[in-house]
């Protein structure tokens, strides 16, 4: 990190695990559920949420202080708007079928309320280069944890990753299946997801306890 | 009306906004503490979508499919402005949100009392904006169905907050696990829920209808337009080829 000072290390740092934008700011959550069933969806999901939450943090950051407040919602929202086209389009150029999986949630990157939790509470009061370094932060433990979701949910549930077979054939039984295992059907179908990121909460407040809710 | 009568209980139940597309979760999540906020946001979101989509539909057929901008006259046939889709739907939802918040302050102080807090946390709600989004994917075809759409989504969402707050107020008494407190285990019922409203999907498929109708039919579309593609290729390469003899 010779590039960085420590301050704005910190800032790309810490959502990716104590204050992480899903599992701690609980932001984001309906893309990061929907679309976890492969790990590939869940791999262009995140890179997409970091084009749109770093571009979109510098754009706000940059306009902060000629937005006038009464209007920032309409605003902020034309210009995730206007990136998450750019994204589509792209997505629809070169990926055309991964697009027809995400479907309508790329379109959702708008709603997303990591995006609009960022632009709040950071990019409307700090610089550009802050700004990027959070955008790039929050995306990330947002990705990480997509990226978790959909590697336990497409290995337990398919038996792949990245659309490989890497436990062996299910129907000619070599590799694990050899040994009697199955697919789990359950993973595949979507409120499997729900619960992996429960697991996932429960494990991560087990580790660290100061995260714990007073319920 | 055999239609409306399916959509609506297909949107409500097998198509629930929460458990099967999890969409506006993060307010589910938020503000799922009481049962009386709840019933406020989930009556907000029901009367916010019941306006949005049928806006949102008029939108897509009358400027934005392809072929929309026909009543202009025969020259803007060939125009397909779907791309803005995303931008206009988001901007009528959110200037509805503040023309609805303008309107019921100024006509009935007590429902704005009761909604009005929650009418600016809606415009940033996934499940508006999804509500318009999956209206145009699964080309709704009228305005009255468009209508039922959004209202009986709303529903779904209504019924899926009030029963996850009901849930949190009473799982107050238990003994949860400490890690899991608070959101842990509400993402895990909310889970199980999901798992129950599954149960559901038979409802409606009695006859003709398959399990997966949406999955099914991309990967046939997908299927199709490969082929087309590898055809045109083969086309092409035939044509360089002549081109080359000649």
């Amino acid at each position: 990190m010779g590039l960085l000072s420590k301050k704005d290390a910190n800032l790309i740092l810490d959502p990716l695990a104590d204050n992480n934008p899903i599992t701690i700011q609980v932001l984001g959550i309906c893309s990061a559920l929907a679309i976890t069933a492969e790990l590939k969806a869940s791999v262009v999901m995140s890179l997409s949420v970091l084009f749109v939450l770093g571009v979109g943090n510098v754009v706000i950051s940059l306009m902060r202080n000629i937005i006038p407040s009464k209007i920032r919602i309409i605003v902020q929202l034309i210009v995730v708007a206007t990136l998450v086209i750019v994204v589509d389009q792209v997505l629809k150029a070169f990926a055309y079928e991964l697009s027809k999986t995400l479907a309508v949630f790329v379109g959702l990157i708008i709603t997303n309320c990591i995006i609009m939790g960022r632009f709040e509470a950071f990019a409307l009061g700090n610089g550009p280069w802050k700004s990027f370094l959070d955008g790039i932060g929050n995306a990330l433990g947002y990705g990480v944890i997509l990226i978790i979701v959909g590697f336990f949910r497409e290995l337990l549930g398919s038996g792949t990753l990245f659309g490989v077979p890497v436990l062996g054939d299910p129907i000619a039984k070599t590799g694990l299946y050899a040994t009697g295992y199955e697919n789990n059907g359950f993973m595949i179908i979507p409120p499997a997801a729900l619960i992996v990121v429960g697991i996932i909460i429960w494990v991560q407040r087990s580790r660290n306890r100061a995260l714990i809710e007073e319920a | 009306m055999l239609e409306h009568v399916e959509l609506f209980f297909k949107s409500i139940f097998i198509d629930n906004m929460v458990f099967a597309v999890f969409l506006g979760m993060c307010s589910y999540l938020a503000v799922s503490k009481k049962v009386s906020t709840a019933v406020g946001l989930g009556a907000a979101v029901i009367f916010v979508l019941a306006v949005t989509v049928p806006l949102n539909w008029l939108l897509d057929q009358y400027l934005l499919r392809d072929g929309a901008l026909v009543w202009l006259g025969p020259e803007y046939a060939d125009y397909n402005l779907s791309f803005l889709s995303f931008i206009l739907f988001i901007a009528t939802i959110a200037t509805m949100v503040q023309l609805v918040e303008i309107v019921v302050e100024k006509f009935s102080p007590s429902l704005y009392n009761s909604l009005g807090i929650f009418l600016p946390l809606i415009a940033v709600n996934c499940a508006i904006l999804g509500g318009s989004l999956f209206m145009q994917a699964r080309e709704i075809p009228s305005l009255g169905l468009a209508f039922n759409y959004g209202v009986s989504s709303g529903i779904g969402w209504f019924l899926a907050i009030l029963a996850i707050a009901a849930i949190r107020e009473k799982i107050r008494y238990s003994n949860v696990p400490a890690p899991l407190r608070g959101l842990g285990i509400t993402f895990i019922i909310t889970g199980l829920m999901g798992i129950g409203f599954q149960s559901f999907g038979g409802m409606l498929t009695g006859d003709n209808e398959p399990p997966e109708p949406t999955d099914t039919t991309t990967v046939e579309t997908i299927e199709e337009k490969e082929i087309k593609k590898e055809i045109d290729d083969e086309e092409k390469a035939v044509s360089y080829n002549e081109v080359i003899n000649r």
